[in-house]
């Protein structure tokens, strides 16, 4: 009886009720999450480019020096030690999120947020010391696709942390409100994507460029 | 103070772009005072700047485009003008300004007209053929379309505050590189790119989003009407490709910039890299832009066929496989590049392949008229000129295809006439089409189907003597880009181009008098039901133009055609009980989007020269923007029943009338 009143009041095309096939459009949180998920692929897409380009001017090094001279493993296996674990306060920081408590959701964030600030700190030491060393971008055509294949993950890493902090200070200051939890879903997305695309970047450039 | 900026940037001693730009400037200000004077500054600010509608915003994209047409348009006939003149004669345009004119007319028809009119059509349409309320980000949708306006800013600023490119619609490394291309022109081609190009990817995961996750009851895939499946394949193609031109362009701003070597000739860069990567953006791309065409037409053809699409799965089956196949053919523009024979066959196979699925779609479409009751409208007018004209361009496409072919034919103007062939004969007549067809409904008048007519005759005329001696100069041995020439041979050819291009301007000055003379008569031509083409998809089931809502109550689809089959079971069983109205929640309006592209156009416009702190200050103003954004409280408000039924009603009544006339002459 009560399709029928429903089909009356609610179905003006009468087309009836019967093998729908799709039950009409998603929740706003998987929606949120869906199209952000899209952008990320886009962004590995701009990412892919960027390898693409390393793998063909591995070689040109101009006369100038190679991966295997100028790579410091210890150093980047820090680095990675750094963003790995960052991801992992990352997750904490979405279980917290998830039962609504602020103490250990702020903590999470800032361990996260530290983690990542060191991570950027030693690539930037990193940078610095090969700039020094006459080895910046500009030395060759190797030198060029080396930095920006690394230095846009740590520009995507600098703009994760004003993101995070502009996440904690919404947190802090409105709570958990459906709207924010979304944009946490997506910070959260984001922060692991990073990781992922840091992996790429740890195997392709610096494990396989030091053997090499 | 000001970097590279200084008064010398104004060209005083050219006078064709001096006072191009000062009457442009004019008019802008005119209008501006216009509308500041007769008090409609707050309606557009809070109707149509801020709005997050996807019907506004698709309105406005598509204003942008014609807009944009106009300015493409003055740089071709321009073109052919000067080609006309230029035997053993310079011309009237000096070669430093003829470069600039070819490169920004092609960046311009393809970024700016091209690009926004397939854009503004999905959105203005898209939701409403899904049965949905909006698109699934709306906010970033009016994000993406004033970054896009950015853009376009840009390039036309470069009119009369520096200069353009001078490298072509690509520009090719090393001529593009700072050591052959000083000047800013580049500069301006890339950062407006940049910039759009964040602009076409948002709205890309938008509309990928919206078709994916935000349908109504029942509208399974294999129920979608054709632009929808068109628009998520032209997306797909968005969200893979644009990422690979932002990247390329980036590595080329750094090369100008800081220094890089990517693409450079010494210190190991690769050029052809560039080329590679620009073409795996850039074939795509056509298919970004042709696709949405290929959906237009088939609601065209089956609207006024009175036919349901002939052979929908397999039209679903040829879209996606264009969409796959799209990127693996992207090499046949630079068979030249000396990759082999067995590279060139491969891709040069892989481009004919590509070519199966679009002649499926001619004969779905011939198919869905066989045997049709065809009413001869402007946009039925369109797509049958379309199916000739883009049969032939994609016979000339085959025929480049073949390595050996190309070799002789690879940057002649008969590769100019051929993409001409399919970017006009394709893009720009389904533009007019969707454009006509769909009109009314964000309107609520039709266009005046004489002049659409008249407009109509003089683009495919004028298309066919404008570019058929092209393909014949070619042949002749005609390079493409030429200021000037010394064969005798090509001038009557190119006398008769030129000539079309005077028969396409009559045919534009159509399009603007239509337009006008619509407006004026809009009463006439007014369409109360919202059905003004007996249509039969979902967006033909809401008033003209439908309220911000779209739909009293989600409509529920139980099969393709959807409105179709609702139309025919009202008739039937006649008028139904009145539905029960609940309030409606709508996103509330935003000037974030405009105020991004605000800071965007001052970052772009200070790196471009070099002025850095006012890059440091459009950066921080952005990132305001987008926290005072996130900041806000109240997203949505609500739409009240009463006020929902008054609009619902009006509209219910009118089609009620309709259906009853239309019931007496049965």
């Amino acid at each position: 009886m009560t399709a029928g009143a429903l089909a009356e009041g609610r179905d003006p095309g009468f087309v009836g009720f019967a093998d729908l096939g799709y039950e009409g459009p998603a929740p706003k949180r998987i929606v949120t999450g869906y199209g952000f998920w899209i952008f990320l692929l886009s962004d590995m897409v701009m990412f892919s480019c960027f390898f693409a380009a390393y793998a063909v001017l591995l070689g040109q090094t101009a006369g100038g020096p190679s991966g295997a001279q100028l790579f410091n493993l210890q150093n980047v296996a820090v680095e990675t030690g750094c963003l790995l674990l960052s991801s992992f306060a990352c997750g904490m920081a979405s279980i917290a999120a998830e039962s609504r408590n602020h103490f250990w959701f702020q903590i999470a964030m800032i361990v996260t947020c530290v983690l990542g600030l060191a991570f950027l700190a030693i690539e930037f030491r990193e940078f610095a010391d090969l700039v020094a060393r006459g080895a910046g971008p500009s030395r060759s055509a190797f030198l060029s696709a080396f930095f920006t294949l690394v230095g846009c993950h740590g520009l995507h890493v600098s703009g994760g942390i004003l993101w995070l902090l502009t996440m904690m200070a919404q947190v802090f200051a409105k709570g958990f409100r459906a709207d924010i939890q979304r944009r946490f879903l997506c910070f959260a997305l984001f922060w692991h994507a990073l990781d992922i695309i840091w992996v790429a970047v740890f195997s392709v450039v610096y494990l396989l460029g030091s053997a090499a | 103070m000001f970097g590279k900026l200084s008064w010398a940037a104004i060209p005083i001693d050219q006078p064709i772009p001096l006072v191009t730009g000062a009457v442009v400037l004019v008019v802008i200000l005119a209008v501006l005072l216009w509308v500041v004077a007769s008090g409609h500054m707050p309606y557009l600010w809070r109707e149509w700047i801020t709005s997050v509608d996807h019907k506004r915003i698709g309105v406005m994209y598509t204003l942008l485009a014609a807009v944009m047409l106009l300015r493409g348009f003055s740089d071709a006939i321009m073109m052919r003008a000067q080609q006309a003149l230029a035997f053993q004669s310079p011309g009237f345009l000096p070669p430093e300004h003829y470069n600039q004119i070819f490169s920004a007319h092609g960046t311009i028809m393809i970024f700016f007209v091209a690009m926004p009119f397939v854009i503004g059509l999905m959105n203005l349409v898209v939701p409403l053929q899904l049965g949905v309320r909006d698109v699934a980000f709306p906010t970033l949708n009016s994000v993406g379309f004033w970054l896009t306006a950015t853009g376009a800013l840009l390039v036309n600023v470069s009119l009369v505050v520096g200069e353009f490119a001078r490298t072509g619609w690509l520009p090719y490394p090393p001529l593009s590189e700072l050591t052959y291309s000083p000047g800013v022109g580049v500069d301006y081609y890339l950062w407006s790119l940049e910039i759009s190009g964040v602009g076409t990817l948002v709205a890309g995961i938008n509309l990928v989003t919206t078709v994916l996750k935000i349908r109504t009851k029942g509208m399974s895939y294999m129920r979608m009407p054709m632009f929808c499946w068109t628009t998520l394949a032209s997306n797909l193609l968005i969200v893979a490709a644009f990422p690979i031109l932002t990247a390329t362009l980036a590595m080329l701003i750094l090369d100008r910039y800081l220094g890089f070597h990517f693409f450079t000739n010494d210190a190991g860069g690769n050029v052809m890299m560039f080329m590679n990567l620009i073409w795996a953006w850039g074939h795509p791309e056509v298919y970004i832009l042709v696709l949405p065409a290929f959906g237009i037409f088939s609601e065209v053809v089956s609207t006024f066929s009175g036919k349901p699409l002939f052979g929908y799965r397999s039209m679903v089956l040829a879209t996606m496989a264009i969409c796959v196949i799209s990127f693996m053919v992207w090499l046949h523009h630079f068979f030249t590049m000396g990759a082999g024979p067995d590279v060139n066959a491969i891709f040069g196979i892989a481009s004919m392949i590509i070519a199966v699925p679009t002649g499926v779609k001619i004969y779905n479409w011939l198919f869905t008229m066989f045997a049709g009751r065809i009413r001869f409208t402007t946009p039925m007018m369109w797509s049958i000129g379309f199916m000739v004209t883009f049969i032939i361009g994609g016979l000339t496409g085959v025929l480049v295809a073949v390595p050996p072919a190309d070799f002789l034919l690879h940057n002649s103007l008969f590769l100019v006439a051929h993409f001409h062939n399919v970017i006009i004969g394709g893009v720009l007549f389904g533009a007019f089409a969707g454009y006509t067809y769909w009109f009314p409904k964000a309107f609520g008048f039709r266009l005046h189907e004489g002049l659409g007519k008249a407009a109509f005759w003089f683009w495919l005329i004028g298309f066919y003597v404008a570019f058929m001696p092209l393909y014949a100069v070619g042949f002749l041995g005609m390079t493409r880009r030429m200021q000037h020439y010394d064969v005798a041979e090509w001038k009557p050819w190119l006398m008769i181009a030129s000539v079309g291009s005077a028969l396409i301007l009559a045919g534009i000055v159509c399009q603007v008098l239509q337009l006008i003379v619509s407006i004026r008569d809009r009463e006439a031509l007014r369409d109360l039901t919202g059905d003004p083409w007996d249509g039969r998809s979902l967006e033909w089931a809401t008033a003209s133009p439908p309220p911000v809502f779209n739909f009293a109550i989600p409509p529920i689809v139980a099969g393709e055609d959807a409105y179709w089959s609702m139309k025919r079971h009202a008739r039937e069983e006649g008028a139904s009980k009145e539905p029960d109205y609940e309030p409606i929640e709508m996103p509330r309006n935003s000037p974030t989007g405009f105020v991004c592209a605000f800071f965007a156009t001052v970052m772009g416009f200070a790196m471009i020269w070099h002025i850095w702190w006012m890059v440091i200050a459009g950066f921080i103003g952005a990132f305001a923007t987008f926290v005072v954004f996130a900041w806000r409280d109240h997203d949505e408000y609500e739409v009240p029943a009463d006020e929902v039924a008054r609009l619902d009603r009006a509209n219910l009544l009118a089609r009620r009338e309709l259906l009853t006339a239309a019931g007496s002459l049965r």
